[in-house]
This record gives structure tokens, sequence and C-alpha cells, in this order.
């Protein structure tokens, strides 16, 4: 129960205005630019724009800002800030395989067309701090190669020449939007990409490791992952035909698992999926995990019981915003609720003791 | 290919580049080509979302992967023809060039204007694309298979 209390408001105002001032920190640092956040802090920016569900740098950047770099904050900035635009309608589905790749690795062939591309990554550092980072430097450049301009197409592609592995073929229907209706269970694959895209990266991760240790074992190997700028394209009611309307960049992942087959059909592997705003590798792979794992029941396989196969619990909890949201607020004044509580318990101490002196009479 | 057909292709590439134009470009080629800005706003600029689909698997069903921000504007020029103006982000005066360059592309003005907006922009989008193209090949691996043994 709530109750309205008033004569806060004075220390309300304070907190924010200190609160601001934190914010800046110490004057005698330079002020943090959205535009240097946007450039330098890139995979921060990436994070609030894939869970809070809106594409938009410069946005997610100001968010962290005012955040102070609190991204599940800043998340919730960016979905508020949502709500208030109007939708001009839906794209067409992005076309992964034209996407221009910044990385490109397959760790189930060696050789492939198009190549094993590393791109801008962290595998392969040491992990051991870089001092020369405190220190203003020379602005680094880095090598470029003459552009072979091959085609680089989907290693499931391959496999599924060759009837290995199960087909995703296309359909025309409309996906359920989860921004727009309560979600509802058994959810649909669709709502389910939906719902774990968005969804809190460190909870998709943990599900997902989850299921290697062996809570839901699927045997996944990355079969594809690329990062790179995809076209966005939709039709324009006014126009009467189609346009690009900008350039996103997205993470892939592609996972071959085990076998499914039956006295009809003969062994195939199965295959999860991820696809994520930005350069977002960690949730990537993750998301295909999981959104395999949670396949069990259309691919006929045993439930296991585990959490990363029950859909309710991981899509009811996968969104940090609703999560933040309902845990925080037990901080909030619940003085009416406690006090029935605090009556309560002393009623329960006063018939207790009660009992204990009469026995002991 | 017929006329019309010709004609919408043509449309949709120069609307894909005003709708790609760098941050400030837009407005900076506009003013530089000292673009009129006669007529109706039949849609004054206006910030919205678009939802992005994605496709299971990469080829299979639709579902929803999250929406991007895009600014529209209209505008019917003094002699009746219609632009349509869409770009990423939230821009408004970008916005509003795109329509009226769209416009101005349909009339005698596209002679001047494609030079002078749409073929820079164009070059400004292929060589940053190309610059990344150049860094990807450079960290393209090339394997070697070391000879180890007899057998």
């Amino acid at each position: 129960m709530y109750v309205a209390v008033k004569g806060g408001e004075r220390a309300i105002d304070n907190a924010h205005a200190w609160l601001a001032e934190e914010r800046r920190g110490d004057v005698g640092v330079a002020e943090l630019g959205v535009a240097q956040i946007r450039e330098q802090l890139a995979l921060a920016v990436n994070r609030v724009m894939a869970e809070g569900s809106l594409y938009d740098p410069d946005l997610a950047a100001l968010a962290i800002k005012q955040a102070r770099g609190d991204l599940i904050e800043a998340v919730f900035l960016i979905r508020a800030y949502r709500t208030t635009l109007p939708r001009f309608g839906a794209s067409r589905p992005v076309d992964t395989d034209a996407m221009r790749c910044d990385r490109r690795i397959s760790a189930t062939f060696k050789d492939l067309p198009g190549g094993q591309v590393l791109g801008p990554t962290f595998d392969y550092t040491h992990r051991l701090l870089d001092f020369a980072l405190m220190a203003e430097g020379e602005a680094p450049m880095a090598p470029r190669a003459p552009v072979t301009g091959e085609a680089v197409p989907h290693v499931m592609a391959l496999l599924d020449r060759e009837g290995l592995i199960q087909q995703e073929p296309a359909t025309g229907t409309t996906p359920p939007d989860l921004t727009r209706e309560p979600m509802e269970l058994p959810a649909d694959r669709a709502l389910r990409l939906q719902a774990l895209t968005r969804g809190d990266e460190g909870f998709v991760l943990g599900l997902a490791y989850s299921t290697q240790r062996g809570y839901g074992r699927t045997h996944a190997f990355v079969g594809e992952l690329r990062i790179g700028a995809v076209t966005v394209e939709m039709d324009i009611p006014e126009l009467g035909f189609a346009i690009t309307l900008g350039e996103v960049v997205l993470t892939e992942c592609e996972t071959v698992n085990q076998f499914a087959g039956s006295k009809t059909e003969p062994p195939q592997f199965t295959r999860g999926y991820g696809l994520v705003f930005g350069q977002s590798e960690r949730k990537a792979i993750s998301m295909s995990l999981v959104d395999r794992a949670l396949r069990w029941r259309e691919l006929g396989e045993d439930d296991e019981g585990v959490p990363a196969q029950d859909e309710e619990f991981v899509l009811m909890h996968a969104d940090n915003v609703q999560a933040t949201g309902f845990l925080e607020h037990i901080k909030l004044p619940h003085y009416v609720d406690f006090q029935s509580e605090l009556e309560l318990i002393r009623k329960l101490r006063r018939t207790a003791q009660a009992e204990t002196q009469e026995a002991a009479e | 290919m017929d006329g019309k057909a010709t004609a919408q292709t043509d449309r949709q590439h120069w609307l894909g580049l005003l709708a790609r134009a760098p941050a400030g470009r837009l407005d900076a080629l506009c003013r530089a080509a000292q673009v009129p800005r006669a007529g109706t706003w039949l849609r004054r600029a206006e910030i919205g979302t678009v939802m992005l689909r994605g496709r299971a698997g990469g080829t299979g069903a639709p579902f929803n992967l999250g929406e991007i921000t895009v600014t529209r504007a209209a505008v019917e020029l003094p002699g009746g023809t219609v632009g349509h103006g869409h770009v990423q982000g939230r821009d408004k005066a970008a916005a509003e060039w795109a329509a009226l360059v769209d416009a101005l592309m349909q009339t005698d003005a596209a002679g001047r204007l494609r030079p002078a907006i749409l073929d820079p922009i164009a070059a400004e989008l292929a060589a940053t694309a190309a610059d990344r193209a150049a860094r990807a090949a450079a960290t393209r691996v090339e394997f070697f298979t070391l000879v180890r043994g007899e057998d």
C-alpha cells in the first residue's frame, strides 16, 4: 500500500542538484562530451542501444552521460524516450547475407568463401592494462589491405546445400511485438528472439553459460559470427516503393547444434540464432545458445527442467528495466505496509510470551 | 526496363543517398548549392521510429529486432511537385533538405543538383565503406600448414 507523503520536495530538489554536481565530478578535469562517449566508449553505446531497443548512437551516448555510466539507468532513459516517439512503420527484414562485414569468423570451417576476418577484436590480446592509454598519444592507425570484393556467404548455406542442417524457410508473417502487446506465453520463436535481443546481457550470458555447463546441454559450435553494416529498407506508402532509410551495425551469431532426427527424417544439425544491435559479440553468442535451448519443444527434445529451457523463467526475467523497476521499488516508502507488519509481530510476540508465562506458572 | 521503372529506380537511389548522408553534410551541401527553400510543407520535419526486423536463422520467419530513429518531411514545390525526405536519426533540417532535394530532382534542377549534392554524398559514403573494408581485409587470416614428420 502506498500513501502520499508530502514534505520531501526540498530534499529531493537538493538531492538532484547534488546528483548533477557529482555527475560533473572534479571541475579541474575536462567535461566529457557526448560525441566522445559515442566514439570512444562505443561498446557501452552499443549495449545501451541493444537493451534500450533503439538504434541511435547519439541518444545512447547522451543517456550514458546522464546516467553517470550506469548502463541499466541509461537503458531506462532510452526506453522512456522511445515511448514519446511515433512509429512510422516496420522495415523489411534486414538481409544479413549482404552485410558489409568488419568481422566474420567460423569455428566449424577453417577455409570458407570470404575467409576468416578477425576485425577489431579483443581476442588474442593479452588482457594486460595498457598504461600508454593514460597518456595522450598520436591517434593509432590500422593497416589497410586490398579488398577482393569476394562474396561472404553464410556458412549455414554451405551445410544447407547438403541437407545437413535444419532449414529456416522464409515466411511473410507479421511478427508479434512485445512493445505493443503484453507478452503471451507460450511465446513463438519470433517473440522469444525479440525478448532475447533486448534482454540484459548478463542475464542472457548466465543462462547461455548454464547450458554449456550441463543445464540443458545443446552442444553448440559457432558456425558463424559476423559483425558489420546492413542497410535498412522500408516500403513508403506515399511513394509506393521501398527506399533505403539508413544503415545499422549488427552482430549475428549462428550456432550449429546437435542433431534432431526421426523415423521419417535422417539426423540433421539444428541451429540457434542471435542478432543484436551494434558490435555485441558476447550477447549475440549468448542469445543463440539460449534461443536453441528454448526450442526444445519444437525439436522434440525432452524437458530437462532446466532454467534455459523454461520459457517463462527466461522471458519474464530477461528485461533489466522491468527487473530494476520491481527490485528497486522496495526501497521506496512502504511505511504503512511495514507498520502493519510491526503490529503483527508485536502481537505474535505478546501471545508467545503469554503462553510461555502460563506454561511456567 | 521501361522509362517509369528507370525513373523509380533513380529516385530510390537518390532517396537512399539523402537518407544516409553523413551528419551535417546535407545541410552544408544544400547551402553551398543554394537549394531554394521555396515550397509548401505538407509535413514539417517529424521525428519517429521504424521497427527494424530480422529473420530467425537469417533466412526464416521475421522477428522484431528493435527500433531506429528516423526523421521525415514532405514538401510541395510551387509547380506542384512533391518531395519526400527520410533520414536516419533526428536531424530535422536534414529531413527537410532531403524533401526539397527529392522534389527538385524531379524537375529541371536535377542536372545541377546531382553533381552538387548527390555525387559528393555517394563518393563520401563509398570512401568510408571502402576504408572499413580495407581494414577488414588486413585482418583476414591467411592459413598456412606446417609440415610435420614423414607420415
